[in-house]
């Protein structure tokens, strides 16, 4: 590296050369080396889960009660229990969100309460999931005296999902053009008018693939409704917001750890993991796929 | 009478916008009134530095001490996986990967950003534990080493994510100058590059953290369990995220196990309190830096 260097001897800088070029090549490789790796255990994942859950996947499987302490039936009331429980989170953190996010961006004021609200929802955002399954089981199930329900266990959700919907929304509301904005405004609609008629319907895209995604986040949580909503087996269906649920990453965990047939569970498991794998991965490749369009569009 | 619905709604979307903060504070609130009773009792040093967990013996110990040296492992353990794989990753998307490599292989790192923690618990306790336990002949695969490895590759999707933004911040101007003084591409990634996005790189890495001290099912179900100070990274821990989640269903409410599992969740809040507000710190440094304002 010593500059008094570099003009003197041609054939020293071609040396030089040799030596960055060779240490290009080997810095490419690690990084080549390094996303492999990362392909690599995540396909592996994919790979072992899919070719042992598809051995055991069929349709008494996925539309059966359970039989026979878990070694028979199938697993329908813990994927109907998962989409009740998903449900009902983004049915309370979706208006929450949205309200939210149209405040930050449209009535905000460019102030100290601006700034809080932005901080708590950063904060919020890295609470560990487990955190909120502490709250959720003191408040909803205790204070309010839900119980172990759907209830509890959609507001734990919807609690913990209400930060990405924020962003995304408000994302997708700072990208409409000030334009469209002060058109309407121009035309003497008033602030509401505007944003219920233009910000909110050009906006909708970004909204929809933040809920999207934030739909297969929170399908796939089991620490939060470990006490608030999860129980590892139902005689069958819910039938009331009150009831506890099977769901499936829940359901999982308990076939691994709880019951008296580990072979037998643990195959069931399999099955439970690739139902699961493929709602989650399947509806956050929707979402983005939506977004990669909507981008190559504008 | 269009003015007063216009003011109605300015108040109705503020108070919906105090929601987080609302939450937030009733977690803190929680939190706090539950875990308040065993610092009493046990007191807030012994709580945290003995290192006897035995929560169900006549008399119990409430020492968290092991608890926490199992989550700092297996945190600093993950960490050694997924920033250099997650940064070699990010580093490869944004150098290397030619424009159709990367409209493949961002989507589908997000993509896989989305697996569940469940899926990765269960994948590491029926294959990679067994494997390892083979391939290395220790005798529980159900390990810290194990535990380290699952989580590291689960955050490593979001290191991966957060880094390539932070790279992609970075004016080209930068790369070009450096390019037009005769530095190799190699050189310019490492020299120029990279610092410049330093902080934005630094948020990613202190974002995985944070992921990793408060992920639980994996560790929950990979790490083994034992509530004891390991003598080696192959040994069966449990940390404290695994402890609340797998004791909290047997603790009689209101009993003082109950409220140490609470004081637990108030400890893991803290910690990851600090990561964010540091993130925050760094973000904001990160922006003013390469002057894209706040």
């Amino acid at each position: 590296m010593d500059i008094a260097n570099t003009g003197k001897v041609n054939a020293l800088g071609a040396d030089k050369k040799r030596y960055t070029d060779l240490q290009q090549a080997l810095g490419f490789g690690l990084l080549f080396a390094s996303i492999l790796f990362c392909l690599f255990f995540l396909g592996s994942i994919i790979f072992f889960i899919a070719e042992r859950g598809l051995a055991v996947i069929s349709w008494e499987f996925l539309t059966e009660v359970p039989r026979r302490a878990m070694t028979k039936g199938g697993v329908a009331p813990a994927i109907v229990g998962t989409i009740y429980l998903t449900v009902g989170a983004i049915a309370f953190a979706l208006p929450l969100g949205l309200a939210c996010a149209i405040y930050l961006c449209e009535y905000g004021p460019r102030s100290i309460v601006v700034n809080i609200i932005r901080l708590s929802i950063n904060n919020l955002a890295g609470v560990p999931s487990i955190v909120f399954g502490l709250f959720g089981f003191a408040f909803f199930v205790k204070v309010c005296g839900f119980g172990v329900s759907i209830l509890s266990g959609a507001l734990t959700l919807g609690i913990m999902a209400l930060p990405g919907i924020i962003s995304a929304s408000q994302e997708a509301i700072l990208a409409v053009p000030q334009s469209y904005k002060e058109a309407s405004l121009a035309l003497g609609a008033t602030q509401w008018q505007t944003i219920k008629k233009v910000v909110i319907p050009s906006a909708m895209p970004g909204i929809l693939t933040g809920v999207i995604l934030g739909i297969g986040r929170v399908a796939g949580e089991t620490a939060p409704i470990l006490f608030t909503a999860a129980t590892f087996y139902t005689r069958g269906y819910p039938d009331s917001i009150f009831s506890e649920v099977m769901a499936l990453p829940y359901h999982i965990y308990a076939l691994m750890t709880e019951g008296t047939h580990p072979e037998v569970q643990t195959q069931i498991a399999y099955g439970c993991s690739l139902i699961l794998l493929c709602l989650v991965l399947g509806i956050s490749a929707f979402a983005i796929i939506l977004r990669q369009r909507s981008n190559y569009g504008s | 009478m269009l003015k007063i619905r216009e003011t109605i709604y300015k108040y109705l979307f503020t108070i919906f916008a105090f929601a987080s903060l609302i939450f937030l504070a009733g977690i803190i609130i929680v939190l706090l009134k539950e875990s308040l009773p065993v610092f009493a009792e046990v007191g807030p040093f012994k709580f945290l530095f003995n290192k006897f967990w035995y929560p169900t013996y006549e008399p119990p110990e409430f020492g968290i001490l092991s608890l926490v040296v199992a989550s700092v492992i297996i945190t600093l353990g993950a960490m050694c996986v997924c920033v250099p794989v997650g940064l070699g990753s990010a580093l490869y998307l944004h150098e290397i990967a030619s424009p159709t490599q990367r409209a493949i292989l961002k989507p589908v790192i997000e993509i896989l950003a989305g697996i569940p923690s469940i899926v990765y618990g269960f994948f590491g306790m029926v294959i990679v534990a067994p494997f390892l336990q083979d391939l290395l002949g220790i005798p529980t695969g159900l390990c810290a080493f194990t535990a380290s490895l699952v989580l590291g590759i689960m955050a490593t999707p979001t290191v991966c994510s957060i880094a390539e933004d932070a790279l992609s911040f970075v004016p080209r101007s930068f790369r070009e100058a450096s390019l037009a003084l005769g530095a190799n591409r190699w050189q310019t990634l490492t020299r120029v590059t990279m610092p410049a996005a330093g902080s934005g790189i630094s948020t990613a890495v202190v974002l995985g953290m944070s992921r990793a001290v408060g992920e639980t099912m994996t560790v929950l179900m990979v790490a083994g369990g034992a509530a004891v100070i390991p003598k080696s990274f192959f040994d069966p821990v449990r940390p404290m995220t695994a402890t609340i989640a797998a004791e909290m269903g047997e603790a009689v409410m209101g009993s003082p196990h109950f409220h140490a599992l609470f004081a637990i969740g108030l400890i893991l809040f803290l910690i990851t309190l600090i990561f964010n507000i540091v993130t925050e710190i760094a973000s904001r440094r990160f922006r003013i830096k390469l002057g894209l304002g706040r």
